[in-house]
């Protein structure tokens, strides 16, 4: 199991090289003068200057790559001129927003998801699979961004049960039921359109698999109903609703870019839409890094969590 | 008159490259410097189980496999040189018909459309002697003249493997590998395929070479025998003596373990 | 031999009449289909529809609510009617949809076709490509390449185009491999066809159809993503609308006037939702396997509905009787038997075999004995099965499981695809033996060890931990047959117990159940196509033919002086070894009368 994992370690890393590239593709392939770019339109000469020298924009590209990124090794992103301090300070303070609102999402995702699927499965075609697979139509067909204006309107407008935006209260605020009322709106926003997508893969999964010839062999052994479908069945199934949670990972963290904006939470989604029209480059890039680079080590943990339930991944 | 084919000291490892981390993946020997030739006009059988190699020996010999090292001749020309050429050279001097015929037949093609494509580019013939042709060879295969215009799907096991072997015709090549040929088949439908394959044989002037795991299969229809075990090609012999007095182990212990229908009768007091 | 021909021939037009009527008998996606042909519609006609112009501003009369005068939607903060830039916001959103799908989809299938075909370093290089693509949070790649070209419509449709590329690649990438390695495609490069020829005529044809299911099932989520951007500000900028950036307006003014943001909301919601459902209908029609409804839900145990039902007979009578059975399969609404008027009984030590071609009906007899056929779509529509004398059929549920490993037990075919992937042998063979027994966990264990060693597994100890993967088809079987006998069964039936195996793999493994036949004094019922092998194992045989027997008798009877003229046929057409060339003489006549 060891050698898997650093097996799989080892093969993240040229995807990180690879994603640090493509990053560093978007400031190479911005027309005009990239310090120009970064620095916008409150650019001093002094600070051009600095730019030029910092980044070694006057070399020529694959060493200006290696510069940048032999300093994101350090821990420098650079600094962001917008906000007159270090991107990585910035990403630091909004990371952990993002990952608790992510995070919360895709707990709640992969649990009702697959609770979902699974019993829509067992029960097809009764009424419990039709309100499952009505609401994963539902679900994937709203705009999430949408979706959270209504839920604003409804739960802190109209019935002023919960908080409408931001992470904790103003006044008073900064505890943990502080927190988790803040979160409870934003979480579920964000989950809905994953759920629907992993309801309806468990779904579709289990009834893949219980059509296999080793679920006639439990059959078989006389196996009661509920160890067919939970022993057998589910954990064959599992295996392949593993990696779609992982891509999952992917869609949550990037549908915080929407959610984040509707409700003002402080994270790192929000930060990029901002830096985007402020043109804070830097700023994108570092922000667009570390979320990439958090997704390919989820996956990679979806990885390994499938090569524990299925044996013949690791040979 | 040459060989239809010498084969000489003919390998195959599959695998074994070194990958970026330097280690060498998991290679295969499946075929360990095998030498054999097939007579102009005989048939000539080679035997095994699964992962004896068979099967590769015949993907090689029309092409479809590059061998690791060793010679093909077929027909008296070098398979390198046909490989050189383009698969057009080789589609014309060697073919081909596969174990599962509904697979090896496109679904969306019409019968038509499959037995156009080697008239037409192996052959070069013009349309309407191409219609005339699919006419022939359907009628060589016993085939009814509405199967053109019917798709695979709608024609049972044997069927299409009468219309595999009528595109294997069509190319008009002196030389067929016939791998698994009727393993697919039920055994009435099998009875029916060998004999048409015995017919054809003598009616165009064909040699077999006639790849199979079925021990009884083979006797009936081959003049030779080859017996391959684990990549290497243990005994090579006419029919009459392999099955009558079977010099290696393997060999022997591949008769002994065939049913036999005669079983029953030993078994009764 | 003609017969398959007899089949009514399908032409291409009416299978694609009846895939359009499977598409209109789908309640959802016809509705999903309505939905969509009237927005559509609506949205084409927008420059003749006497709406107001969309972008005339008249701020005296902003913020009109819905169904104000002259106004059915109301107006926006600048006055301008909410109705007429819905209808033009929706013609922007569907165009920047359906381009963003086309170019993905071009750009996506090539590189999947191209990849899958090629394999090798091709393949390597493209879809490591892909793979980088895809290791970016979907949107953030989107946001990235915006942040690249700057915000704008035609850009946001790029990255939306550019994100999804991956989607198709990997889907008909996945599909090609497949295809690639069938035999037409071998077939047609021998039958002279050049690569690019077979890609673009054998390859592509068959792949179309995942294209257009991807297609189907991605462009509602590309008019959500490019609605996201507008409603970031990154996608259409003002003048230009798109539905995204009138919520994206909208949202500013959400507390006093909801509704500038609800209404295209809604409409996003609307487009996406008709687009998915008929999304997953055109899926439902074009995946073969959804169509022929191989993905329902088997039973726990077959549907009973028989019409006949024999009557109990009195007395001591054989461990099996198999009286009448009939099993027939749901084909639409109508109910096709599959098996009649099965009739057999098996005794206490003895071997039957039930011998016939494929289609005969021999595996679906098996599984019928204690309700193992797959349903729906199976329903056992006929006879008894009595075991010591007890219908089988009258029991419950449970009562039939109780039965299942325990009295009698099966063995089936093809050993890698019955065994459980993903538990170890022991655990498998042990969870028979708790199926039906209490004891303890080490109890068990220690029990399947001994199982295994019964079988013929050497290091039994050892290869307890083994997963089937790491075992060879042969000591699969045997673990199969270890965890038949797990419960000491009076019956075992065996499916084809050796067809997947070699020849001298299965000399060994017949050998084994003989045995252990013989040694236990086991009823074998043993279900195969092989004459041979029935030779071999059974004391009587049935031979079976389009679902019924045609013939039964002792095995030495049936193969000496065979009554049936099917049984003649079938057996003459069996090579024996020592026969030779005299084979396919003696069996020359039997097809002479064949013309076409």
């Amino acid at each position: 199991m060891g050698g898997y994992i650093v097996k799989r370690l080892i093969y993240a890393v040229p995807v990180i090289v690879g994603l640090s590239v493509i990053v560093f593709g978007i400031m190479a392939l911005i027309p005009g003068d990239p310090a120009q770019a970064i620095l916008g339109a409150y650019a001093t000469p002094e600070n051009v200057a600095r730019i030029n020298r910092d980044l070694g924009l006057d070399r020529p590209l694959h060493e200006q790559y290696f510069i940048w990124a032999g300093n994101l090794l350090q821990g420098d992103f650079g600094r962001s001129f917008i906000l007159n301090r270090p991107v990585l300070d910035e990403i630091l303070e909004r990371f952990s927003a993002t990952i608790v609102l992510a995070g919360a999402a895709l707990v709640l995702c992969s649990v009702l998801g697959i609770l979902a699927g699974v019993v829509s499965a067992v029960r097809q075609f009764g009424w419990t699979d039709r309100v499952v697979t009505l609401f994963v139509l539902i679900g994937i067909s709203t705009p999430a961004f949408w979706l959270g204006l209504l839920f604003i309107l409804i739960f802190a407008v109209h019935w002023r049960v919960l908080p409408a935006s931001g992470m904790y209260a103003v006044y008073g605020g900064g505890d943990l039921p502080d927190l988790l009322r803040h979160l409870i709106l934003p979480a579920v926003t964000l989950a809905i359109v994953a759920t629907g997508v992993i309801a309806r893969l468990t779904r579709a999964a289990m009834l893949e698999v219980l059509r296999q010839d080793f679920v006639r062999t439990a059959r078989a052994k006389g196996l009661p109903e509920r160890a067919v479908i939970y022993r057998h069945a589910f954990k064959a199934a599992l295996v392949s609703i593993i990696p779609v949670i992982g891509v999952q990972a992917g869609f949550v963290m990037g549908g915080a870019v929407y959610i984040e904006t509707v409700f003002q939470w402080p994270g790192i989604g929000a930060m990029l839409v901002n830096a985007i029209s402020t043109r804070d480059i830097l700023l994108v890039q570092g922000g667009v890094l570390v979320i990439a680079v958090t997704y390919v080590l989820i996956n990679l943990l979806a990885d390994v969590v499938q090569a524990v339930l299925d044996p013949r991944l690791k040979s | 008159m040459s060989d239809a084919i010498v084969v000489t000291n003919l390998r195959k490892t599959f695998g074994g490259r070194r990958n970026i981390l330097g280690s060498a993946s998991h290679s295969v020997h499946a075929v360990k410097g095998v030498s054999f030739a097939l007579r102009q006009g005989e048939t000539l059988a080679i035997v095994g189980e699964s992962g004896s190699g068979k099967s590769t020996i015949a993907r090689m010999l029309v092409g479809l496999e590059t061998p690791s090292s060793g010679t093909m001749e077929i027909d008296g020309q070098d398979a390198a040189t046909l490989r050189a050429r383009g698969s057009k050279a080789f589609g014309r001097t060697i073919q081909y018909v596969f174990q599962d015929p509904v697979a090896s037949l496109n679904p969306r093609k019409t019968i038509d459309k499959i037995l156009d494509v080697p008239l037409r580019l192996l052959r070069n013939y013009d349309g309407s002697t191409r219609a005339a042709r699919k006419r022939e060879l359907l009628d060589a295969v016993k085939m009814p003249k509405d199967t053109l215009e019917r798709y695979p799907h709608e024609f049972s096991g044997g069927q299409a493997q009468r219309i595999a072997i009528a595109r294997a015709l069509a190319a008009e090549a002196k030389i067929m590998v016939l791998d698994e040929p009727v393993s697919a088949l039920d055994v009435s439908v099998q009875a029916q395929v060998l004999l048409l394959l015995d017919e054809l044989k003598s009616r165009f002037g064909l040699s077999y070479l006639f790849i199979s795991h079925d021990l009884a299969v083979v006797e009936s229809v081959s003049d030779r025998v080859a017996v391959m075990y684990l990549g290497e090609m243990v005994e090579l012999d006419t029919a009459a003596n392999l099955f009558a007095a079977p010099r290696h182990d393997y060999t022997r212990e591949l008769i002994a373990s065939a049913p036999r229908l005669n079983a029953a009768s030993l078994q009764d007091p | 031999m003609t017969q398959a021909l007899a089949t009514t021939p399908q032409t291409v037009s009416t299978a694609r009449l009846s895939s359009w009527s499977l598409l209109l008998n789908n309640r959802l996606a016809a509705a999903g289909l309505l939905v969509l042909a009237v927005i559509g519609l609506i949205a084409l006609l927008a420059p003749w529809l006497p709406i107001p112009n969309p972008n005339a501003t008249l701020p005296a009369n902003r913020l009109q609510p819905v169904l104000s005068e002259g106004h059915l939607l109301g107006t926006d903060h600048l006055g301008r009617d909410i109705l007429a830039r819905l209808i033009w916001g929706t013609r922007v959103s569907i165009a920047v949809g359906l381009s963003a799908t086309a170019i993905a989809a071009l750009i996506g299938s090539v590189i999947g076709l191209v990849s899958g075909y090629a394999r090798g370093v091709t393949d390597n290089i493209l879809m490591r490509g892909i793979d980088m693509l895809m290791a970016f949070p979907y949107i953030l790649l989107a946001l990235a390449i915006v942040a690249v070209l700057g915000p704008g419509l035609l850009n946001a449709l790029y990255a939306i185009a550019i994100v999804n590329i991956p989607f198709f690649a990997r889907n008909v990438r996945g599909v090609t491999v497949g295809l690639a390695s069938r035999e037409f495609v071998d077939a047609a490069r021998l039958s002279g066809k050049s690569h690019a020829a077979i890609l673009f005529t054998e390859v592509l044809p068959n792949v179309l159809p995942v294209i257009v299911i991807t297609m189907s099932t991605t462009v509602g989520w590309m008019i959500l993503e490019t609605a996201g951007l507008s409603f970031l500000g990154l996608g259409a900028q003002p003048p230009q609308s798109d539905l995204g950036s009138m919520l994206g307006e909208g949202r500013r003014l959400l507390f006093n006037a909801p509704h500038v943001s609800i209404i295209p909301g809604l409409m996003i919601f609307a487009l996406v939702m008709s687009i998915n459902l008929l999304g997953d209908g055109v899926r439902d029609v074009l995946d073969p396997r959804l169509r022929a409804g191989d993905l329902t839900r088997p039973q726990a145990v077959t549907r009973f509905d028989r019409r006949t039902q024999p009557p109990q007979p009195s007395g001591a009578r054989d461990i099996l009787e198999v009286e009448s059975l009939e099993t027939s399969f749901q084909r639409g609404r109508a109910t096709v038997p599959a098996v009649r008027n099965i009739s057999f009984t098996l005794g206490k030590g003895e071997c039957f075999g039930l011998i016939g071609e494929s289609g005969s009906g021999k595996s679906v007899t098996a599984l019928s004995l204690l309700g193992l056929v797959a349903s729906p779509p199976g329903i056992i529509t006929g006879g008894t099965v009595r075991i010591e004398g007890e219908d089988v059929f009258s029991r419950s549920e449970t009562g039939i499981r109780a039965l299942r490993g325990a009295k009698v037990a099966y063995v089936f075919q093809d050993p890698l695809t019955t065994l459980h992937p993903l538990y170890r042998v022991g655990e498998q063979i042990a969870e028979a033996i708790l199926a039906h027994k209490r004891i303890g966990k080490t109890e068990a264990r220690a029990r399947a060890i001994a199982l295994m060693e019964k079988v013929g597994i050497r290091d039994a100890n050892e290869r307890v931990d083994a997963f089937p993967h790491e075992m060879s088809g042969g000591q699969r079987q045997r673990i199969g047959i270890a965890m038949a006998l797990a419960n000491d069964p009076d019956i075992i039936i065996a499916d084809e117990p050796t067809t997947a195996l070699d020849v001298t793999v299965q000399a060994k493994i017949l050998d084994l159940l003989q045995d252990l036949r013989r040694e236990r004094g086991l009823a074998l019922l043993l279900i195969t196509h092989d004459f041979g092998v029935v030779a071999q194992m059974c004391d009587r045989v049935a031979v079976m033919k389009d679902g019924e027997i045609v013939e039964c008798g002792r095995t030495a009877d049936v193969l000496r002086a065979p009554r049936h003229e099917y049984t003649r046929k079938l057996i003459a057409c069996v090579p024996e070894l020592g026969q030779g060339k005299a084979f396919l003489e003696s069996v020359r006549p039997l097809f002479a009368e064949v013309k076409p």
